[in-house]
C-alpha cells in the first residue's frame, strides 16, 4: 500500500476551510459564518481517484504566517515543523472569491515555504452576485499553481480538487515572488550562515517564537546570534514584506480579476445600517436574546412534556414487568429516571444550540462583538468575549475554547476564568427540579414565579461572570498587548444543513456524555448504598425490630431500608460530610448529590433518585416521580428537607460552584497550567458555599 | 494638522498615508491597511469606539486607540 498523502487546509478565517474539509471527508465538523469557528486541528480521510487515500487536516484560519493569537499559532507550528507527523505533502490554500486579494497574501507566504500548493477559490456561487469574473488560466500561470474553483454550497469543483490533490507531484514548488529583495544584504548574510535552510523559513523563525520539537530546535539554535536587528527594525522589515507581497498580488489581480461594480450587490451595508446602529443595534440584540429565552422555556415545553411522560411510562412498565426487588428499583427509578431526567432537556438544549448556530451562521455574531466591545472592555474583557459568554449558556467547554481568537492574553485569560459562571445546560436539570419543588405557583406581571426564578438565575450567572472579570482585571498584574481587530463577514443565509448538524451533534454529545456518567455513577452508588460494613448494617433487621416492635410490616420494612442506607458505605460517607453542609440546610443525601455533582452537575437528580429508591422498601407505588420523592423527604424531626430556604441555598450553590471536571481539564489545557483551573475550583466553590450559607441562614 | 482614521466622520473616505507606528498590529497591515489604500468609516459604536471600517474592500472593526495611530489624508 502506498503512503497516505497528508493534505493541510490552510486559509484566512471564514473562507470555508471546514466546509471544504466536510465535503472532502464526509465528516460534519462545525461550520459558521464567524472568523474563528475552528480553533484546533481536525483530521479526516478522503478517498482520491486511483485508489489513493488522503489524510486531510482542517486548521484554524490565519491571516498570515505571522501568528498573533493561539489558534493561528497551530498553523505555523505545523508548517515549520518538518518532523511533525501531519506535516503536509500538499497545502490546499482555501480562499474566498470575495476577498481574493487579502487571501492571496497567505498564499504567497506558503508558496515561499516551497510546499506543493493548490489554490481553492471557494464561494464561487457568489461571483455573479458580486459581479466578479476571473481569468483562471492567467492566475494559475502567474501564481505558479493549480486552481480549483469550488462552491461547497452548490457542491461544485470538489471532484476537480480531488484530482488535483492526487496529482500533487506535478505541482510547482517555486515561490511567486522574491520577498528577500526588501533588504538584500541582510538576507544574503542569513542565507550564507545557513546554506542548507530555506531562507523564508529562517525569516519566520527569527520573527516569531515557535515551539519546535527538540530535533528542530537544535538546528536553529545558532539563529539566536542572528537576531542582530532590533525588534522595531524587524517589524519594519515585516511591514515592507507585506507591502511587497501586496504589490505583487495587485499586479496579478489587475489582469486576472474583473469586478463589475454595476452588478455587485451589497446586503451587508444595508443591514448593518440597522444592525450596528447605536440604538437599534442594541434593541435588536436584546430582542434576540429575549426570543431565545422564550424559545428555550416556553416553546420547548411541549416536546419536553412528551418525553417526560414517555419515560414515566417506561419506568412503570419496567416495574410491573420485571420481578420485584431492589435491582428493579434501581433500574426503574435510578437509571431510567436518571436518564429520563436528562432526556427531558433535549428540547431546550436543542433550541439553545439552534439559536447560537443561527447567530454564528448568519454572520450576526461579529456585529454583537462590535456592539459589545466597549462595554466589555470596562470589565477587562474583549468584545470577542461575547462569543464564549453566550455559548457558555449551552456548555462551558466549547465556550472556553472559543476564547482562543482573543488577541490579548489577559483578556483571554479573564474570559476563560469567568465563562464557567454562565448558566450551562447541565445546571438546567437541577434548577428545574428544585424550582418546581420550592418556588410557589403564582404570577407576577404575567410571568410565573418559577419562570422568573429561572430567568434570575441566568442573569445572576451572567452578572457574576462580568463582575468577577472586573475584579480579576484589577487584581491580575499581567501586561499584554491589547489590540482588537474583528472582521465583519458578509451576511449569509444560514444553511439549514449546517445549523441542523450542529444542533444534532451537540445534543447527541450532551445526551451521551451525560448518559454515560449517570449510568456509571448510578451503578456505583447503588452498590455503595446496598452494602455496608459491620453489624449495624448487616443486622439492621433485628436492630430495628427491637427498637420499634409495634410497627406494621410495611412501616417496618421501610424503616429497615432507611436504617440500612444510613449505615451503608454511602451513608457513612454522607454522614461524614454532613457537618460541613448542614449549615447550608442540606442533609447527608443531598451531600452525596453534591459530591457526585463534582463529576458533572446534571448527575445530581439521578443521584438522589438512586439514593431515595434504595432507601425505601416500597416498590409498588405507581408513578412515584423523583420530584414526589424529593417533596416527601423529611428530616429526623419530621420537617421537610426541601424548603424555600434550603432550595434557594441549593440553587445558588449550583449557580456558583465549579462542579465540572471536564471544564477544569479544558482550562488546564487552554492556559497550560494547573494554577488557573485550581484557582477557579477553589474560589468558585468557596464563594458558592458562602453565598449558599448566607441564603439559608437568612431565609430559614 | 495630521489626520488619522479617528478623525473620519461616518461615510467619509480617506487614503492611508502612514502605518509605521508601533501601535499598529502587523495583522492590520496584513488585512490591507497599507499606505495608498482607501479607508471608509461605515459605522461607529457609541463614543465612536470601536470603528467599523472598509479598508481596501475588507470590512473590519478596530478600536479607537488603534485608529488614532493610522495617518490618512481625508478625501471627501
Ligand atoms: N455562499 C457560500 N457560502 C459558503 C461556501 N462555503 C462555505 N460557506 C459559508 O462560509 C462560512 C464559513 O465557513 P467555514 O467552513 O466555517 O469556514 P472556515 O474557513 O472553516 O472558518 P474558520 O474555522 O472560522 O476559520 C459559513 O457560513 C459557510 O456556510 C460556499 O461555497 N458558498
Ligand atoms: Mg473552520
Amino acid at each position: 500500500m502506498s503512503k497516505q498523502i497528508n493534505v493541510a487546509l490552510i486559509g484566512n478565517p471564514n473562507t470555508g476551510k471546514t466546509s471544504v474539509f466536510n465535503a472532502l471527508t464526509g465528516l460534519n465538523q462545525k461550520v459558521g459564518n464567524y472568523p474563528g469557528i475552528t480553533v484546533d486541528k481536525k483530521e479526516g480521510v478522503c478517498k482520491l481517484p486511483r485508489g489513493v487515500k488522503a489524510h486531510i487536516i482542517d486548521l484554524p484560519g490565519t491571516y498570515s504566517l505571522n501568528a498573533s493569537s493561539l489558534d493561528e499559532n497551530v498553523v505555523i507550528e505545523l508548517l515549520l515543523n518538518k518532523n511533525d507527523k501531519d506535516f503536509p505533502d500538499v497545502a490546499v490554500v482555501v480562499s474566498d472569491v470575495e476577498n481574493l486579494k487579502r487571501n492571496l497574501l497567505l498564499f504567497t507566504q506558503i508558496k515561499d515555504l516551497e510546499i506543493p500548493t493548490i489554490l481553492v477559490i471557494n464561494m464561487s456561487d457568489r461571483m455573479d452576485y458580486k459581479g466578479i469574473s476571473l481569468d483562471i488560466e492567467y492566475l494559475e500561470k502567474e501564481l505558479n499553481t493549480k486552481i480549483a474553483l469550488v462552491s461547497t454550497r452548490k457542491n461544485t469543483g470538489i471532484s476537480e480538487l480531488k484530482t488535483l490533490i492526487a496529482d500533487y507531484k506535478k505541482l510547482s514548488t517555486k515561490g511567486c515572488l522574491n520577498a528577500s529583495e526588501i533588504d538584500k544584504a541582510y538576507f544574503e548574510n542569513l542565507q550564507n550562515a545557513f546554506p542548507d535552510q530555506l531562507l523564508y523559513k529562517l525569516w519566520l523563525v527569527i520573527t516569531q517564537d515557535v515551539n519546535f520539537g527538540t530535533v528542530e530546535r537544535q538546528e536553529f539554535d545558532s539563529l539566536e546570534d542572528f537576531k542582530t536587528k532590533s525588534k522595531a527594525d524587524l517589524k519594519r522589515l515585516q511591514q515592507k514584506e507585506t507591502i511587497k507581497r501586496y504589490q505583487f498580488i495587485n499586479n496579478v489581480l489587475k489582469k486576472g480579476q474583473t469586478i463589475d461594480l454595476k452588478n455587485a450587490k451589497d446586503l451587508r451595508i444595508k443591514l448593518d445600517r440597522i444592525l450596528t446602529h447605536k440604538v437599534w443595534g442594541y434593541v435588536i440584540f436584546f430582542a434576540i436574546l429575549l426570543l431565545m429565552f422564550q424559545a428555550v422555556y416556553n416553546w420547548a415545553a411541549y416536546p419536553t412534556d412528551l418525553i417526560d411522560e414517555g419515560f414515566a411510562t417506561l419506568a412503570d412498565w419496567v416495574k410491573n414487568t420485571l420481578p420485584e426487588g431492589v435491582f428493579t428499583n434501581l433500574l426503574a427509578e435510578g437509571i431510567i429516571a436518571g436518564i429520563g431526567g436528562i432526556m427531558v432537556f433535549i428540547p431546550p438544549i436543542a433550541f439553545l444550540f439552534f439559536f447560537i448556530a443561527l447567530l454564528e451562521e448568519s454572520g450576526y455574531m461579529s456585529r454583537v462583538v462590535f456592539l459589545m466591545d466597549r462595554v466589555m472592555r470596562r470589565f477587562g474583557l474583549s468584545g470577542k468575549s461575547v462569543v464564549p459568554l453566550i455559548s457558555g449558556n449551552a456548555c462551558a467547554i466549547p465556550a472556553v475554547m472559543a476564547a482562543r481568537n482573543i488577541e490579548s492574553w489577559k483578556e483571554r485569560l479573564i474570559t476563560i476564568l469567568v465563562t464557567p459562571f454562565t448558566t450551562c445546560s447541565a445546571r438546567l436539570p437541577v434548577y428545574v427540579i428544585i424550582i418546581a419543588l420550592v418556588i410557589p405557583d403564582g404570577r407576577f406581571l404575567g410571568l410565573s414565579y418559577q419562570a422568573l426564578t429561572l430567568m434570575s438565575l441566568y442573569i445572576i450567572g451572567f452578572l457574576t461572570a462580568i463582575f468577577s472579570a472586573y475584579i480579576l482585571n484589577k487584581v491580575l498584574k499581567i501586561k499584554s498587548k491589547s489590540y482588537f481587530v474583528v472582521e465583519m463577514p458578509s451576511y449569509k443565509f444560514p444553511l439549514l444543513k449546517n445549523v441542523g448538524l450542529t444542533v444534532l451533534e451537540k445534543t447527541k454529545t450532551f445526551v451521551f456524555e451525560a448518559g454515560k456518567i449517570i449510568l456509571a455513577i448510578s451503578i456505583v452508588l447503588w452498590f455503595l448504598a446496598s452494602y455496608g460494613p459491620g453489624e449495624r448494617f448487616n443486622d439492621a433487621e433485628n436492630i430495628v425490630k427491637t427498637e420499634s416492635p409495634q410497627l406494621s410490616e410495611d412501616e417496618l420494612n421501610d424503616k429497615i431500608a432507611a436504617h440500612k442506607l444510613e449505615y451503608s458505605y454511602i451513608g457513612i460517607i454522607g454522614k461524614t460530610i454532613e457537618p460541613v453542609i448542614k449549615p447550608l440546610g442540606y442533609d447527608w443525601k443531598i451531600g452525596i448529590g453534591l459530591v457526585t455533582s463534582f463529576a458533572a452537575r446534571e448527575v445530581f437528580v439521578g443521584t438522589l433518585a438512586t439514593i431515595y429508591s434504595v432507601g425505601s422498601a416500597n416498590d409498588n407505588e405507581d408513578e412515584d416521580t423523583i420530584k414526589n420523592k424529593m417533596a416527601a423527604e423529611v428530616h429526623k424531626d419530621g420537617t421537610k428537607v426541601f424548603t424555600l430556604a434550603s432550595g434557594i441555598s441549593l440553587l445558588l450553590f449550583y449557580a456558583f460552584a465549579m462542579q465540572c471536571m471536564s471544564t477544569l481539564a479544558i482550562v488546564k489545557r487552554e492556559t497550560n497550567s494547573w494554577k488557573w483551573p485550581m484557582l477557579q475550583l477553589i474560589t468558585m466553590s468557596v464563594f458558592a458555599y458562602i453565598v449558599a450559607l448566607l441564603a439559608f441562614q437568612f431565609l430559614k | 494638522m495630521q489626520h488619522t482614521i479617528a478623525h473620519l466622520k461616518r461615510g467619509q473616505k480617506g487614503i492611508i498615508k502612514d502605518v509605521s507606528s508601533v501601535h499598529i498590529p502587523l495583522k492590520l497591515l496584513e488585512m490591507g491597511c497599507l499606505p495608498g489604500n482607501s479607508v471608509e468609516l461605515l459605522h461607529v459604536a457609541p463614543f465612536s469606539d470601536p470603528m467599523y471600517l472598509n479598508i481596501n474592500g475588507s470590512h473590519l472593526a478596530i478600536r479607537k486607540e488603534t485608529a488614532v495611530h493610522i495617518l490618512i489624508d481625508i478625501v471627501i
